[in-house]
Protein backbone atom coordinates (compact mmCIF):
# COMPACT_ATOMS: atom_id res chain seq x y z
CA UNK A 1 0.00 0.00 0.00
CA UNK A 2 2.62 2.56 1.02
CA UNK A 3 5.98 2.28 -0.74
CA UNK A 4 7.84 4.33 1.85
CA UNK A 5 9.40 2.08 4.47
CA UNK A 6 9.53 3.95 7.74
CA UNK A 7 12.05 2.85 10.31
CA UNK A 8 9.81 3.32 13.31
CA UNK A 9 6.55 1.65 14.27
CA UNK A 10 5.69 4.92 15.99
CA UNK A 11 7.30 8.17 17.08
CA UNK A 12 6.03 10.72 19.61
CA UNK A 13 7.94 13.98 19.86
CA UNK A 14 7.41 16.48 22.64
CA UNK A 15 3.77 15.50 23.01
CA UNK A 16 1.69 17.28 25.67
CA UNK A 17 -1.96 17.07 26.59
CA UNK A 18 -3.84 18.64 29.50
CA UNK A 19 -6.94 17.62 31.32
CA UNK A 20 -8.56 19.23 34.29
CA UNK A 21 -6.65 17.21 36.88
CA UNK A 22 -3.87 15.73 34.80
CA UNK A 23 -1.20 16.81 32.33
CA UNK A 24 0.94 14.67 30.06
CA UNK A 25 4.10 16.69 29.57
CA UNK A 26 6.67 16.68 26.73
CA UNK A 27 6.57 13.00 25.95
CA UNK A 28 9.28 11.61 23.63
CA UNK A 29 8.92 7.96 22.78
CA UNK A 30 9.57 5.78 19.74
CA UNK A 31 9.65 2.13 18.80
CA UNK A 32 11.59 0.45 15.96
CA UNK A 33 9.90 -2.11 13.70
CA UNK A 34 10.05 -5.68 14.90
CA UNK A 35 10.22 -4.80 18.57
CA UNK A 36 7.99 -5.11 21.61
CA UNK A 37 7.69 -2.18 24.01
CA UNK A 38 6.30 -2.51 27.52
CA UNK A 39 4.79 0.63 29.01
CA UNK A 40 4.87 0.55 32.81
CA UNK A 41 3.37 3.04 35.23
CA UNK A 42 1.19 3.35 38.34
CA UNK A 43 -2.55 3.94 38.01
CA UNK A 44 -3.21 7.40 36.64
CA UNK A 45 0.37 7.82 35.35
CA UNK A 46 -0.74 8.57 31.79
CA UNK A 47 -0.38 5.16 30.11
CA UNK A 48 -3.88 5.16 28.62
CA UNK A 49 -3.60 8.82 27.60
CA UNK A 50 -0.33 8.03 25.80
CA UNK A 51 -1.94 5.14 23.98
CA UNK A 52 -5.07 7.11 23.07
CA UNK A 53 -2.92 9.94 21.66
CA UNK A 54 -1.00 7.38 19.63
CA UNK A 55 -4.23 5.88 18.29
CA UNK A 56 -5.47 9.29 17.19
CA UNK A 57 -8.31 9.25 19.71
CA UNK A 58 -7.00 12.44 21.31
CA UNK A 59 -5.55 15.56 19.74
CA UNK A 60 -2.14 16.57 21.20
CA UNK A 61 -1.67 20.19 22.26
CA UNK A 62 2.01 20.24 21.35
CA UNK A 63 4.36 17.96 19.49
CA UNK A 64 3.96 15.44 16.69
CA UNK A 65 2.92 11.82 16.47
CA UNK A 66 3.57 9.34 13.67
CA UNK A 67 2.25 5.80 13.53
CA UNK A 68 3.64 3.47 10.84
CA UNK A 69 4.80 6.63 9.06
CA UNK A 70 1.36 8.28 9.19
CA UNK A 71 0.81 11.59 10.96
CA UNK A 72 -1.72 11.35 13.74
CA UNK A 73 -4.51 12.16 14.16
CA UNK A 74 -5.00 13.59 10.59
CA UNK A 75 -4.02 10.36 8.81
CA UNK A 76 -5.60 8.15 11.42
CA UNK A 77 -7.97 6.62 8.89
CA UNK A 78 -4.96 5.26 6.90
CA UNK A 79 -3.02 4.16 9.98
CA UNK A 80 -6.10 2.31 11.25
CA UNK A 81 -5.75 -0.32 8.52
CA UNK A 82 -2.30 -1.32 9.80
CA UNK A 83 -2.88 -0.91 13.51
CA UNK A 84 -5.02 -2.92 15.93
CA UNK A 85 -5.86 -1.66 19.39
CA UNK A 86 -7.38 -3.45 22.35
CA UNK A 87 -8.23 -1.73 25.61
CA UNK A 88 -9.82 -2.75 28.84
CA UNK A 89 -12.38 -0.01 28.37
CA UNK A 90 -13.62 -1.24 24.99
CA UNK A 91 -16.68 -3.37 24.65
CA UNK A 92 -18.09 -5.61 21.96
CA UNK A 93 -21.79 -5.51 21.00
CA UNK A 94 -23.48 -7.32 23.84
CA UNK A 95 -26.45 -8.43 21.73
CA UNK A 96 -24.26 -10.17 19.10
CA UNK A 97 -22.14 -13.35 19.11
CA UNK A 98 -18.37 -13.64 18.71
CA UNK A 99 -18.90 -15.14 15.23
CA UNK A 100 -20.93 -12.10 14.19
CA UNK A 101 -18.02 -9.87 15.26
CA UNK A 102 -15.56 -12.05 13.34
CA UNK A 103 -17.59 -11.68 10.12
CA UNK A 104 -17.96 -7.96 10.76
CA UNK A 105 -14.20 -7.34 11.24
CA UNK A 106 -13.38 -9.62 8.27
CA UNK A 107 -15.60 -7.50 6.03
CA UNK A 108 -13.77 -4.29 6.99
CA UNK A 109 -10.15 -5.45 7.06
CA UNK A 110 -8.84 -7.25 3.97
CA UNK A 111 -5.87 -8.75 5.86
CA UNK A 112 -8.21 -10.74 8.14
CA UNK A 113 -6.81 -14.29 8.51
CA UNK A 114 -9.73 -16.70 8.92
CA UNK A 115 -7.53 -19.78 9.41
CA UNK A 116 -5.61 -18.04 12.19
CA UNK A 117 -8.88 -16.82 13.73
CA UNK A 118 -10.14 -20.44 13.92
CA UNK A 119 -6.86 -21.53 15.57
CA UNK A 120 -7.17 -18.73 18.12
CA UNK A 121 -10.73 -19.83 18.98
CA UNK A 122 -9.27 -23.19 20.08
CA UNK A 123 -6.20 -21.76 21.82
CA UNK A 124 -8.25 -19.20 23.75
CA UNK A 125 -10.98 -21.76 24.44
CA UNK A 126 -13.77 -19.59 23.01
CA UNK A 127 -17.15 -20.57 21.53
CA UNK A 128 -17.97 -18.59 18.35
CA UNK A 129 -21.73 -19.04 18.80
CA UNK A 130 -21.69 -17.65 22.31
CA UNK A 131 -23.33 -14.29 22.84
CA UNK A 132 -21.13 -11.54 24.20
CA UNK A 133 -23.62 -10.86 26.99
CA UNK A 134 -23.10 -14.32 28.53
CA UNK A 135 -19.32 -14.08 28.53
CA UNK A 136 -17.09 -13.80 31.58
CA UNK A 137 -14.71 -10.85 31.84
CA UNK A 138 -11.81 -13.06 30.69
CA UNK A 139 -13.75 -14.43 27.68
CA UNK A 140 -14.66 -10.89 26.66
CA UNK A 141 -11.00 -9.81 26.76
CA UNK A 142 -9.92 -12.94 24.86
CA UNK A 143 -12.58 -12.26 22.19
CA UNK A 144 -11.27 -8.73 21.66
CA UNK A 145 -7.71 -10.03 21.48
CA UNK A 146 -8.74 -12.65 18.89
CA UNK A 147 -10.42 -9.98 16.75
CA UNK A 148 -7.26 -7.83 16.89
CA UNK A 149 -4.71 -10.64 16.33
CA UNK A 150 -6.52 -12.20 13.35
CA UNK A 151 -6.34 -8.88 11.50
CA UNK A 152 -2.57 -9.46 11.30
CA UNK A 153 -1.77 -5.80 12.10
CA UNK A 154 1.67 -4.25 11.53
CA UNK A 155 1.39 -2.61 14.94
CA UNK A 156 -0.55 -4.12 17.79
CA UNK A 157 -1.38 -1.87 20.73
CA UNK A 158 -2.71 -3.43 23.92
CA UNK A 159 -3.78 -1.52 27.02
CA UNK A 160 -3.47 -3.87 30.01
CA UNK A 161 -4.02 -7.01 27.92
CA UNK A 162 -3.34 -9.57 30.63
CA UNK A 163 -5.49 -8.07 33.36
CA UNK A 164 -8.54 -10.27 33.83
CA UNK A 165 -6.91 -13.26 32.11
CA UNK A 166 -6.36 -16.55 33.91
CA UNK A 167 -2.80 -17.96 33.90
CA UNK A 168 -3.48 -20.34 30.99
CA UNK A 169 -4.94 -17.59 28.79
CA UNK A 170 -2.06 -15.29 29.74
CA UNK A 171 0.43 -17.95 28.69
CA UNK A 172 -1.39 -18.39 25.35
CA UNK A 173 -1.45 -14.64 24.77
CA UNK A 174 2.29 -14.21 25.45
CA UNK A 175 2.97 -17.08 23.02
CA UNK A 176 0.88 -15.38 20.33
CA UNK A 177 2.63 -12.05 20.90
CA UNK A 178 6.05 -13.68 20.51
CA UNK A 179 4.86 -15.40 17.31
CA UNK A 180 3.97 -11.98 15.88
CA UNK A 181 7.52 -10.63 16.21
CA UNK A 182 8.99 -13.65 14.39
CA UNK A 183 8.26 -11.22 11.55
CA UNK A 184 10.76 -8.39 12.03
CA UNK A 185 8.43 -5.82 10.47
CA UNK A 186 5.65 -6.27 13.04
CA UNK A 187 5.67 -4.47 16.36
CA UNK A 188 3.79 -4.44 19.65
CA UNK A 189 3.18 -1.81 22.31
CA UNK A 190 1.52 -2.93 25.51
CA UNK A 191 0.92 -1.40 28.89
CA UNK A 192 0.88 -3.59 31.96
CA UNK A 193 1.02 -3.72 35.71
CA UNK A 194 2.48 -7.17 35.44
CA UNK A 195 6.20 -6.39 35.45
CA UNK A 196 7.08 -10.09 35.12
CA UNK A 197 5.37 -10.23 31.71
CA UNK A 198 6.99 -6.95 30.68
CA UNK A 199 10.42 -8.13 31.83
CA UNK A 200 10.08 -11.37 29.95
CA UNK A 201 8.91 -10.31 26.48
CA UNK A 202 9.77 -6.61 26.01
CA UNK A 203 12.72 -5.39 23.96
CA UNK A 204 12.12 -1.78 25.01
CA UNK A 205 10.72 -0.58 28.32
CA UNK A 206 9.26 2.83 29.19
CA UNK A 207 8.41 3.98 32.72
CA UNK A 208 5.91 6.77 33.14
CA UNK A 209 4.72 8.47 36.29
CA UNK A 210 2.57 11.55 36.92
CA UNK A 211 2.38 12.40 33.22
CA UNK A 212 6.12 12.27 32.58
CA UNK A 213 8.46 9.76 31.03
CA UNK A 214 10.72 8.65 33.89
CA UNK A 215 13.03 6.44 31.82
CA UNK A 216 12.98 4.54 28.52
CA UNK A 217 15.63 2.24 27.13
CA UNK A 218 16.21 -1.30 25.95
CA UNK A 219 15.53 -3.97 28.54
CA UNK A 220 19.03 -5.41 28.66
CA UNK A 221 20.56 -2.01 29.56
CA UNK A 222 17.88 -1.49 32.18
CA UNK A 223 18.67 -4.76 33.89
CA UNK A 224 22.44 -4.39 33.42
CA UNK A 225 22.79 -0.91 34.91
CA UNK A 226 20.85 -1.34 38.12
CA UNK A 227 22.37 -3.13 41.12
CA UNK A 228 21.90 -3.24 44.86
CA UNK A 229 25.13 -3.46 46.86
CA UNK A 230 25.38 -4.64 50.41
CA UNK A 231 28.48 -3.06 51.96
CA UNK A 232 30.33 -3.84 55.20
CA UNK A 233 31.41 -0.57 56.85
CA UNK A 234 33.99 -1.17 59.63
CA UNK A 235 34.13 1.22 62.61
CA UNK A 236 35.73 4.54 61.75
CA UNK A 237 35.16 4.17 58.01
CA UNK A 238 33.16 6.77 56.12
CA UNK A 239 31.78 5.94 52.69
CA UNK A 240 33.11 8.14 49.90
CA UNK A 241 30.76 10.39 47.91
CA UNK A 242 29.67 8.38 44.90
CA UNK A 243 27.87 9.34 41.72
CA UNK A 244 24.69 7.62 40.48
CA UNK A 245 23.47 6.58 43.91
CA UNK A 246 19.70 6.19 43.71
CA UNK A 247 19.23 5.10 47.28
CA UNK A 248 21.49 4.67 50.29
CA UNK A 249 20.50 3.30 53.65
CA UNK A 250 23.17 3.42 56.33
CA UNK A 251 23.34 1.37 59.49
CA UNK A 252 26.18 1.32 62.00
CA UNK A 253 28.21 -1.39 60.28
CA UNK A 254 26.22 -2.05 57.10
CA UNK A 255 25.10 0.02 54.15
CA UNK A 256 22.76 -0.82 51.28
CA UNK A 257 23.34 1.14 48.12
CA UNK A 258 21.23 1.17 44.96
CA UNK A 259 22.84 2.44 41.77
CA UNK A 260 21.60 2.87 38.19
CA UNK A 261 25.14 2.98 36.75
CA UNK A 262 26.79 -0.13 38.12
CA UNK A 263 30.40 -0.73 37.13
CA UNK A 264 33.16 -2.88 38.67
CA UNK A 265 35.19 0.29 39.43
CA UNK A 266 32.68 0.94 42.21
CA UNK A 267 34.26 -1.90 44.21
CA UNK A 268 37.75 -0.39 44.20
CA UNK A 269 36.37 3.04 45.11
CA UNK A 270 34.57 1.58 48.11
CA UNK A 271 37.49 -0.62 49.14
CA UNK A 272 39.91 2.32 49.02
CA UNK A 273 37.82 3.96 51.73
CA UNK A 274 38.09 0.86 53.92
CA UNK A 275 34.61 -0.50 53.21
CA UNK A 276 34.02 -3.94 51.70
CA UNK A 277 31.40 -5.00 49.17
CA UNK A 278 29.70 -7.99 50.72
CA UNK A 279 27.20 -8.76 47.99
CA UNK A 280 26.02 -7.42 44.65
CA UNK A 281 22.42 -8.15 43.73
CA UNK A 282 20.71 -7.80 40.40
CA UNK A 283 17.27 -6.20 40.58
CA UNK A 284 13.97 -7.25 39.06
CA UNK A 285 12.24 -4.88 36.70
CA UNK A 286 9.65 -4.24 39.39
CA UNK A 287 12.31 -3.14 41.88
CA UNK A 288 13.95 -0.94 39.24
CA UNK A 289 10.58 0.56 38.39
CA UNK A 290 9.71 1.39 42.01
CA UNK A 291 13.17 2.88 42.66
CA UNK A 292 12.95 4.99 39.46
CA UNK A 293 9.53 6.33 40.34
CA UNK A 294 10.52 7.13 43.94
CA UNK A 295 13.59 9.02 42.74
CA UNK A 296 11.66 10.91 40.09
CA UNK A 297 9.04 11.94 42.66
CA UNK A 298 11.69 13.15 45.14
CA UNK A 299 13.39 15.16 42.41
CA UNK A 300 10.06 16.62 41.33
CA UNK A 301 9.29 17.78 44.88
CA UNK A 302 12.67 19.32 45.67
CA UNK B 1 16.88 -28.48 18.70
CA UNK B 2 15.52 -31.61 20.31
CA UNK B 3 14.89 -30.78 23.94
CA UNK B 4 13.21 -27.54 24.93
CA UNK B 5 14.85 -24.60 26.61
CA UNK B 6 13.39 -23.48 29.91
CA UNK B 7 13.82 -20.01 31.26
CA UNK B 8 13.12 -19.42 34.91
CA UNK B 9 12.12 -16.05 36.28
CA UNK B 10 13.01 -17.11 39.81
CA UNK B 11 16.57 -18.07 38.82
CA UNK B 12 18.89 -15.33 40.13
CA UNK B 13 20.84 -15.44 36.86
CA UNK B 14 19.57 -13.06 34.19
CA UNK B 15 17.67 -14.62 31.29
CA UNK B 16 20.40 -14.05 28.70
CA UNK B 17 22.88 -15.96 30.91
CA UNK B 18 20.47 -18.86 31.37
CA UNK B 19 20.14 -19.13 27.58
CA UNK B 20 23.93 -18.96 27.09
CA UNK B 21 24.52 -21.64 29.70
CA UNK B 22 21.84 -23.95 28.28
CA UNK B 23 23.39 -23.73 24.81
CA UNK B 24 26.90 -24.30 26.18
CA UNK B 25 25.66 -27.26 28.19
CA UNK B 26 23.97 -28.81 25.15
CA UNK B 27 27.28 -28.61 23.31
CA UNK B 28 29.25 -29.93 26.31
CA UNK B 29 27.10 -33.06 26.61
CA UNK B 30 26.93 -33.61 22.85
CA UNK B 31 23.22 -32.82 22.36
CA UNK B 32 24.49 -30.22 19.87
CA UNK B 33 27.55 -31.00 17.77
CA UNK B 34 29.97 -28.74 15.96
CA UNK B 35 28.42 -27.42 12.76
CA UNK B 36 24.81 -28.08 13.91
CA UNK B 37 22.30 -25.38 13.10
CA UNK B 38 20.69 -23.64 16.06
CA UNK B 39 17.35 -21.73 15.86
CA UNK B 40 17.36 -18.16 14.55
CA UNK B 41 17.13 -15.42 17.16
CA UNK B 42 13.46 -14.71 16.44
CA UNK B 43 12.53 -18.39 16.25
CA UNK B 44 14.08 -19.12 19.65
CA UNK B 45 12.46 -15.98 21.11
CA UNK B 46 9.04 -17.25 19.96
CA UNK B 47 9.75 -20.80 21.15
CA UNK B 48 10.61 -19.83 24.72
CA UNK B 49 8.59 -16.58 24.92
CA UNK B 50 11.55 -14.37 25.77
CA UNK B 51 12.27 -11.01 24.12
CA UNK B 52 14.30 -10.89 20.91
CA UNK B 53 16.82 -8.51 22.47
CA UNK B 54 17.65 -11.04 25.21
CA UNK B 55 18.30 -13.87 22.74
CA UNK B 56 20.32 -11.47 20.58
CA UNK B 57 22.56 -10.65 23.52
CA UNK B 58 23.10 -14.33 24.37
CA UNK B 59 23.97 -15.17 20.74
CA UNK B 60 26.32 -12.18 20.42
CA UNK B 61 28.28 -13.19 23.49
CA UNK B 62 28.42 -16.85 22.42
CA UNK B 63 29.74 -15.66 19.09
CA UNK B 64 32.46 -13.58 20.73
CA UNK B 65 33.41 -16.58 22.85
CA UNK B 66 33.78 -18.66 19.69
CA UNK B 67 30.97 -21.05 20.66
CA UNK B 68 28.62 -20.28 17.76
CA UNK B 69 28.90 -18.65 14.34
CA UNK B 70 26.25 -16.61 12.58
CA UNK B 71 26.40 -16.56 8.81
CA UNK B 72 24.52 -13.64 7.29
CA UNK B 73 21.26 -14.84 5.81
CA UNK B 74 21.98 -18.51 6.55
CA UNK B 75 21.43 -18.78 10.27
CA UNK B 76 23.45 -19.62 13.36
CA UNK B 77 25.58 -22.73 13.85
CA UNK B 78 27.68 -24.36 16.54
CA UNK B 79 31.29 -23.40 15.82
CA UNK B 80 33.35 -25.72 13.61
CA UNK B 81 35.63 -26.96 16.33
CA UNK B 82 35.84 -30.65 17.16
CA UNK B 83 37.32 -29.86 20.61
CA UNK B 84 34.52 -27.43 21.55
CA UNK B 85 32.47 -29.92 23.58
CA UNK B 86 35.50 -30.94 25.65
CA UNK B 87 36.69 -27.41 26.24
CA UNK B 88 33.19 -26.33 27.35
CA UNK B 89 33.13 -29.27 29.75
CA UNK B 90 36.46 -28.13 31.17
CA UNK B 91 35.19 -24.57 31.50
CA UNK B 92 32.15 -25.85 33.38
CA UNK B 93 34.46 -27.77 35.71
CA UNK B 94 36.67 -24.72 36.23
CA UNK B 95 33.67 -22.68 37.36
CA UNK B 96 32.89 -25.23 40.07
CA UNK B 97 36.56 -25.35 41.10
CA UNK B 98 36.71 -21.56 41.38
CA UNK B 99 33.66 -21.67 43.63
CA UNK B 100 35.32 -24.44 45.69
CA UNK B 101 38.55 -22.42 46.08
CA UNK B 102 36.55 -19.37 47.21
CA UNK B 103 34.46 -21.38 49.67
CA UNK B 104 37.67 -23.03 50.91
CA UNK B 105 39.32 -19.67 51.52
CA UNK B 106 36.30 -18.59 53.60
CA UNK B 107 36.57 -21.76 55.70
CA UNK B 108 40.37 -21.50 55.98
CA UNK B 109 40.94 -24.64 53.90
CA UNK B 110 43.50 -23.98 51.14
CA UNK B 111 46.33 -25.60 49.20
CA UNK B 112 47.19 -29.22 50.16
CA UNK B 113 44.33 -29.33 52.67
CA UNK B 114 41.84 -28.43 49.94
CA UNK B 115 43.29 -31.06 47.57
CA UNK B 116 43.16 -33.66 50.35
CA UNK B 117 39.51 -32.76 50.90
CA UNK B 118 38.83 -33.15 47.17
CA UNK B 119 40.48 -36.61 47.09
CA UNK B 120 38.42 -37.65 50.11
CA UNK B 121 35.16 -36.55 48.45
CA UNK B 122 36.14 -38.29 45.21
CA UNK B 123 36.77 -41.51 47.18
CA UNK B 124 33.38 -41.33 48.96
CA UNK B 125 31.55 -40.63 45.67
CA UNK B 126 33.33 -43.56 44.02
CA UNK B 127 32.15 -45.88 46.81
CA UNK B 128 28.57 -44.64 46.56
CA UNK B 129 28.38 -45.26 42.84
CA UNK B 130 29.90 -48.76 42.93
Amino acid sequence: MSTVISTDAFTMQNVSKSFRYFRLEGLNLSLSQGQIMGLVGPNGAGKSTTIRLLMGLLQPETGSIQVQGHRMPDQGHVAKREVAFVSDEMSLFTTATLEWHMRFIASIYPDWDEVYARQLLKRFNLQPKQGIKGMSRGEHVKSMLLLALARRPRLLVLDEPTSGLDPVARHELLSELMQIVRDDTRSILFSSHNTLDVERISDQIAFIDRGRLVDARDKESFLERWRRLSIDVPAGVTLPRLAHVVDLSLGERLATLTTDHYEPALHSLLEKSGARVHEVQRMTLEEIFVASVMRSRTEGES
Amino acid sequence: MHSEFHISQTDPRPMYLQIKEQIRHRIAVGELKSGDEIPSIRALAAQIRVSVITIKRAYLELEMEGVIQTRQGRGSFVADDAQLGDSLKEQELDQHLIAAVQAGALAGITGEALLERLREIERIQGKRQS
